[in-house]
């Protein structure tokens, strides 16, 4: 089992027993039903689908045929995890809190926040060009230039220009589950995770 | 807005009592050293008090010899043994960063009188 979906709440602190503060991210994991079982011999590869929260508005028809296929209530948000071998899953199963252990490593997948169109400078961390003096105006956070004239007589591929900015998939490793409770369903793992609270995330198990 | 204080109380360490800032108060800190725990106070005048739940903070400001030094404690420090608190000061503010630009006889807070009945 590799991950879990879970569901960002913000951030916090917690206070360790020798008095070091440790930045949280609050992260709601479920619980978490296994939908459907993915294998080798009937699809080709091995996987398990989970599916988070229950929709209870607006279910499109296929989706309402499968899960009344299944017996589940219909999921609001439904990823899936691949997997080396399918084990004793099976579709209706609970995953819950307990999946993760304290001090454990797991990587954190999501959405970024989105930045909207932004200059090289924020985006690729250009330097700009010069300085303010010598009549210089309106370069200050110019990119500077593009290519070379006659030849090659174009920009190369993969130049890099102004433009939208974040909500890209990023994925955060080595990140620390400092406490699991169970009563909440709640992790909190140390430090930031990518996307705004009440985005949806995976908590990779490595 | 979510708050951690509905899924992980803050755990109180110490029973404060009732300061502000402009009062004198004396920290008592858990100092380990080595495996020996031991308790190293530090006294003060309080010059703010920030944040809220378990990010909450006060600042104690005391003058060692001629130095300004100014220590930021948590509310929810494991550290924190006892606050005493010595002097109700009199202030008009809720933040005394102007103390720091002030010394000698002009940083000196003003106690509380009490009421005349």
């Amino acid at each position: 089992m590799p991950g879990l979906i879970g569901k960002k709440l913000g951030m916090s602190r917690i206070y360790t027993e020798d008095g070091n503060i440790v930045p949280v991210t609050v992260i709601e994991v479920g619980p978490c039903k296994v939908l459907q079982v993915r294998t080798i011999e009937k699809h080709g590869y091995n996987a398990v689908q989970l599916g988070f929260g229950v929709k209870a508005k607006r279910v499109r028809k296929p989706d309402a045929g499968l899960y009344k296929k299944l017996n589940l209530e219909p999921a609001v948000v439904v990823r899936e995890f691949r997997l080396d071998e399918v084990g004793e899953l099976k579709s209706g199963d609970e995953l819950k809190a307990d999946f993760f252990t304290e001090g454990e490593k797991i990587k954190v997948r999501g959405m970024s926040k989105g930045k909207g169109f932004q200059g090289v400078m924020r985006r690729h961390g250009f330097g700009g060009v010069g300085g303010t003096t010598h009549g210089q105006s309106d370069r200050l956070r110019a990119p500077g230039s593009i290519g070379a004239s006659s030849y090659p007589s174009r920009v190369f591929r993969g130049q890099r220009m102004a433009g939208r900015t974040g909500n890209d998939k990023v994925t955060i490793a080595n990140l620390k589950v400092m406490k699991v409770i169970l009563d909440k369903n709640v992790v909190l793992v140390k430090g930031a995770i990518p996307g705004a609270v009440n985005s949806y995330v995976e908590l990779i198990k490595k | 807005m979510f708050s951690l204080e509905n899924i992980l109380p803050a755990q109180q360490t110490v029973d404060y009592p009732n300061f502000k800032a402009g009062d004198h108060v004396r920290v008592h800190v858990r100092v380990i050293e080595g495996d020996k725990e031991r308790i190293q106070p530090f006294e003060g005048d309080v010059i703010s008090i920030r944040g809220s739940k378990e990010s909450k903070t006060f600042t104690v400001r005391k003058m060692s010899s001629g130095i300004g030094v100014e220590r930021i404690f948590p509310f929810f420090s494991p550290k924190i043994a006892k606050v005493e608190l010595l002097k109700e000061g009199f202030v008009r503010r809720a933040k005394l960063y102007y103390l720091r630009n002030l010394s000698g006889k002009a940083a000196k807070i003003k106690t509380k009188t009490t009421s005349k009945a």
